[in-house]
């Protein structure tokens, strides 16, 4: 017991005394993890919403690649990306290995499958809701999938969120592919991973209630300006 | 494709290529593939901001195991590797990956045990004596498993006691396949030994029932060697300022700031540059 009244003592501490490196390592977390998501978004709601719409052969096999593809270990991911962005891979010569943007790859990689296949999800059900509507006011696909990512919005966040909470959470990838170089690529929860080898316990637990309350304050925030968009347009 | 995604597409790859300008303002860096445990016990805190204050160069610090940070040295994916394995380190030059090895420091490995001693290894310096005690009590012992230089370290020990140790992997021998320091986090759990590297068993804050046991037995003196990536297998190599960063570590002042370096109040490493003995 008290390891843990020793890390909330520490995760005051930090966040009142504004700790400056604290805020360097949470803004590149933040930084790193909305970019990615948002990446993601723009390639998996689109993504998802057609492959709930249309009909080709081989899209049981992609509906089935994208379900098992939320559960990606970070850890591939990882290195996959690393291998990618290495100097002996494909993409060397960009030079981008143990940078944020490599991060931010490995976490778009980890994401877009998650976002994907939660969207697919719910906007098939609703397409089975609208399709007559659709089709008699003469909707192609692309007006079809548009209005239906309009119409799912709100649920749509909660897609979102899970990628948001993937990314911001994960430490496999962003260790291998960043490093954890201090001031360039240490994020939350590489910072906790290095801590706890130093054995320096309370410190890493305080690193993680931050992390925690970081991402409760965003999905709440997410949840009410959902809620209140939603009672506004009822 | 309709049109709508198309841009989507375009927007994304935009954003992918704005990114890096954005948060990777053009600093003057080289990036360094060193040891856990170098970083755990705070040393490139102490020195690096010194040489950077000096060139104005920053050093990038990537930690890993030094069987890992040869092998991203030899994908050419870091500027210079400072590691704990000399055999590795000059099969690294051999191979023509690595330009020149130099000695830059020695600290020593310890073995630390819980207070209780079950296997009775005593207090003594004989440390093949202590693991063949350890093997025949069937205490548990936790290793690295990593392929690092300390790793590699204790798998030599155990050979020189006598012990294959595939055979053993999972019984009282834990391979735990992760860092120092959480390794040693384990073997405080679990009341293990282990074998760790002095420098991070100073600066390690959880240590429990564990203490050193043995120490001070010439197989477990610890040098680390400096080596800059040969740009001729790899010409992206920032060999100026990789050449830099070497020279100033085995200069007098180098060896100065990490012989200055104190783990409360204990010196954490030695200097040996040959540049050092000549003076």
């Amino acid at each position: 017991m008290n390891e843990f009244s020793k890390a909330v003592a520490v995760a005051f501490q930090l966040v009142l005394g504004l700790d400056h490196q604290l805020i360097e390592i949470v803004s590149l977390s933040l930084q790193i993890s909305v970019l990615a998501v948002i990446i993601a978004a723009f390639i998996g709601l689109p993504l998802g919403a057609a492959i709930a719409l249309f009909r080709f052969p081989g899209r049981m096999a992609i509906v089935v690649f994208f379900n098992a593809f939320m559960g990606l270990p970070p850890v591939v991911v990882g290195l996959i990306t690393y291998l990618l962005l290495s100097r002996s891979g494909t993409l060397g010569t960009l030079g981008l290995l143990f940078t944020p943007t490599a991060m931010i790859i490995a976490q778009v990689i980890l994401v877009t499958p998650i976002i994907a296949a939660l969207t697919r999800q719910l906007i098939e059900d609703l397409w089975i809701e609208y399709e007559d509507q659709l089709r008699s006011l003469g909707a192609g696909p692309g007006r079809a999938i548009t209005a239906l990512l309009w119409d799912g919005r709100f649920s749509l966040t909660t897609a979102i969120l899970a990628g948001f909470g993937r990314a911001s959470a994960e430490v496999g990838a962003v260790m291998i592919v960043g490093g954890n170089i201090d001031h360039v690529t240490r994020v939350m929860t590489t910072a906790i991973a290095l801590e706890v080898s130093k054995g320096d316990l309370a410190l890493a637990l305080g690193l993680g209630i931050v992390l925690l309350t970081l991402s409760v304050s965003v999905n709440g925030a997410a949840f009410l300006i959902n809620e209140t968009a939603r009672r506004r347009q009822s | 494709m309709t049109p709508n995604s198309i841009f989507v597409v375009t927007l994304c790859i935009l954003l992918c290529l704005a990114t890096p300008a954005k948060l990777e303002a053009g600093e003057r860096f080289i990036t360094l593939a060193s040891t856990t445990s170098t970083q755990n016990s705070g040393l490139y805190d102490h020195i690096l901001p010194q040489f950077t204050k000096l060139s104005g160069i920053q050093v990038r610090v990537v930690a890993v195991g030094t069987g890992q940070a040869i092998k991203l040295a030899r994908n050419g994916d870091t500027d210079v590797l400072l590691v704990h394995h000399k055999p590795s380190e000059e099969k690294f030059v051999a191979d023509g990956y690595g330009v020149e090895r130099l000695d830059v420091m020695y600290n020593d490995f310890v073995l630390v045990g819980p207070k209780s001693d079950p296997a009775n290894t005593g207090s003594g310096s004989d440390v093949v004596a202590g693991f063949k005690m350890i093997a025949n009590s069937n205490a548990p012992f936790a290793s690295r498993g990593d392929n690092s230089g300390t790793h590699k370290r204790e798998r030599s020990l155990w050979q020189a006691a006598g012990f294959k140790l595939n055979s053993l992997s999972g019984s009282w021998y834990r391979e735990t396949g992760s860092s120092m320091g959480a390794t040693l986090n384990i073997a405080s759990a679990m009341r293990a030994y282990a074998l760790t590297d002095r420098g991070t068993w100073l600066k390690f804050a959880n240590k429990g029932e564990l203490m050193v046991l043995i120490e001070g037995d010439e197989r477990l003196r610890n040098p680390y060697g400096v080596i800059i990536v040969n740009p001729i297998k790899h010409p992206h190599v920032k060999i100026k300022d990789g050449q830099f960063f070497a020279d100033w570590l085995v200069s007098k002042a180098g060896q100065k700031a990490i012989a200055e370096y104190r783990v409360e109040g204990k010196p954490a490493f030695f200097p040996n540059a040959a540049t050092q003995v000549e003076e």
